[in-house]
């Protein structure tokens, strides 16, 4: 991400002239400080290479189209994530807007006729509404947003139920539109879902927005320190209002992949993707703990898990020790940032 | 007498049971340091908070060059030009030095990509911390893009006080500026603190310590319970005789100030 950011903590550029006697270890930790996603690039890179030796099947377009299509759902959930997570927050509702935008989306269009784009363009009304709800809940109730969004959580997937009595819409009764993020267009070789492709563009639209907009800035320092912010003149209010509506809008977007990928809009689909929307910003080395990480290493921790998952499968291990494998990888990334931001100046 | 810049008459603010001011006077004039200093709880903070706009006294009024003024929120201080180095320096540690100098006043790019993508000018942004920095003197900080975080307590501080010079048209208010720092670092501040004045802006220093206070204040305004008890001049009054005041130990001589 921020490759200008200490351009001049390379040796002889020292700013400060102080740490010449630097560790190897601590220069370590200063780099990972200062460059977010270096730590998630470099798993990400060892994996693919370990689990190309393994299984030579593994690196084939076929597979690599496979493991794009598995990490869209995620990977676009986690963009929303993480710009909370980034202001100190967590949204453990993003599964169940994500669920509900879909039903609206899929039942409405179903139901009624509707067209395809007023349909989509409901379900992100929807979606932004309901992260709107929660960054009201945060900011005018003054609630932790752990709280808020477990509660919210249970009142969207209620919803999700109701409105849907719990069954299940099929594709085959709804708009091609909504379909669409399923289909695939022939990259190089790959055939890669339009959902895909949309993860990327969101991931590198929202990394702009982040890194070269005074909202951007806005967010990291909202989470950094809010009192400080709050002191610079920054409504950090109206920031954290932005961001979880922000993240609505962007939930919806992944109902739209949801949809495409699953071909069918299902009321009880995504139930642990808050987790593993989590999962992903956690291993792509944002800090829980605000003003610290890159959305591109989100991708890259999405991309993360489906890589393990799908190697491990390749390799013909059990899916339970997928999951530890997993879980591991989450106390890693955590301890890690743990350490890393005892970086001494 | 000359207008003074800032002005407050009468503040009340109550919290709860607790009245934190009870009816304190301030006057800034131009050009000059003026420091406060009270005990604990003699109601400097609520003071130099109802100045930067953080909170809203529940009596009383501000005046800007005699022109009657409320802030409901900081951002409405530094829009009227008052700047205010927070003793918690308000500053963001993962960002950089420019963009924590520009926070919540960033510049936009020129053209397309400023007005429809919003895209900040980093490099203007930088080079403008640069002369802000040079302007000081604070020579120590090389690079504006580094992060805050990397920076020492007193570099943090500079680069806090610059913010506060570089936007402040009126007043710049700083609030323990050296209590957080060593020997050699409160004297790069009092020296920043200066030439701040220097560059015609009244300061207002808030501070506990003594020897700062005398060293670089052109008057000084003690507070105790609440109120101003007196407005003394440094050069005419002892050091222990500012404390005894502040104390309560003893009455304040003839007001002349």
């Amino acid at each position: 991400m921020s490759t200008t950011l200490s351009k001049d903590h390379s040796p002889g550029g020292n700013p400060l002239g102080e740490h010449t006697t630097r560790s190897p270890l601590a220069r370590l930790q200063h780099l990972l400080h200062s460059q977010a996603t270096i730590g998630p690039a470099v798993v990400l890179l060892v994996a693919v290479v370990v689990f190309a030796v393994l299984s030579p099947r593994f690196l084939t377009p076929g597979n690599i189209s496979l493991i794009l299509q598995q990490v869209a759902v995620i990977g676009t959930l986690a963009v929303g994530q993480t710009i909370v997570i980034l202001t100190a927050g967590i949204d453990l509702s993003c599964g169940a807007i994500m669920v509900l935008t879909s039903i609206v989306m899929a039942k409405v269009a179903a139901d009624t006729g509707l067209p395809g784009l007023p349909a989509l363009l409901l379900g992100f009304l929807v979606g932004t509404l309901c992260g709107l709800l929660n960054g009201l809940l945060v900011t005018r109730l003054k609630l932790p947003p752990f709280i808020v969004t477990l509660g919210t959580l249970n009142v969207f997937f209620a919803l999700n139920l109701w409105y849907s009595q719990s069954a299940t819409i099929r594709g085959t009764d709804m708009p091609s539109l909504l379909l669409w993020t399923g289909q695939t267009i022939n990259l190089g070789g790959t055939r890669v879902t339009y959902g895909s492709i949309m993860m990327v563009v969101l991931v590198a639209a929202m990394a702009f927005a982040l890194k070269n907009t005074a909202w951007g800035r806005h967010v990291y320092a909202t989470g950094d320190d809010l009192e400080a912010s709050r002191l610079s003149g920054i409504r950090t209010g109206r920031v954290l209002l932005s961001v979880y509506a922000t993240a609505g809008l962007v939930y919806a977007l992944s109902a739209w992949v949801l949809i495409g990928r699953i071909a069918s809009a299902s009321p009880q689909a995504g139930q642990l993707d808050n987790l593993d929307s989590i999962t992903a910003v956690v291993i792509g080395g944002t800090s829980l703990f605000g003003g610290r990480g890159a959305i591109v290493g989100s991708l890259l921790g999405a991309l993360i898990v489906g890589v393990f998952r799908n190697g491990l499968a390749l390799a013909g291990v059990d899916v339970l020790w997928q999951t530890m494998a997993v879980g591991v990888l989450i106390i890693v990334a955590v301890s890690l940032d743990q350490w890393i931001r005892k970086v001494k100046p | 007498m000359t207008t003074p810049v800032l002005q407050a008459r009468g503040l009340v603010k109550r919290y709860g049971r607790v009245t934190a001011l009870d009816g304190s006077d301030l006057e800034l004039l131009p050009g000059e340091i003026l420091a406060v200093i009270g005990d604990n709880g003699a109601g400097k903070s609520s003071l130099i908070k109802a100045l930067s706009g953080a909170v809203v006294p529940d009596e009383g009024e501000i005046l800007l060059d005699g022109t009657p003024v409320s802030f409901t929120s900081p951002i409405d201080a530094r829009d009227a030009g008052i700047e205010t180095v927070h003793q918690s320096l308000a500053v963001s540690p993962s960002l950089d030095i420019a963009s924590n100098l520009f926070l919540g006043r960033e510049r936009r790019r020129k053209g397309v990509l400023g007005t429809v993508f919003r895209m900040l000018d980093r490099n203007g942004m930088r080079e403008e911390a640069r002369r802000q920095l040079d302007a000081l003197g604070i020579m120590t900080i090389q690079n504006p893009g580094q992060a805050v975080e990397t920076l020492s307590g007193g570099q943090r501080q500079a680069v806090a006080v610059a913010r506060a010079a570089a936007f402040g048209s009126r007043v710049v208010i700083m609030d323990e500026p050296t209590a957080a720092l060593g020997v050699r670092e409160s004297r790069a501040v009092l020296d920043l603190v200066l030439q701040v004045r220097d560059r015609g802006l009244p300061v207002i220093l808030i501070s506990h310590n003594m020897p700062h206070v005398f060293e670089v204040a052109d008057r000084i305004h003690i507070q105790r319970l609440g109120r101003r008890k007196a407005v003394v001049d440094p050069k005419t009054i002892s050091m222990a005789d500012a404390v005894a005041i502040m104390t309560g130990a003893m009455e304040p001589p003839d007001q002349a100030a």
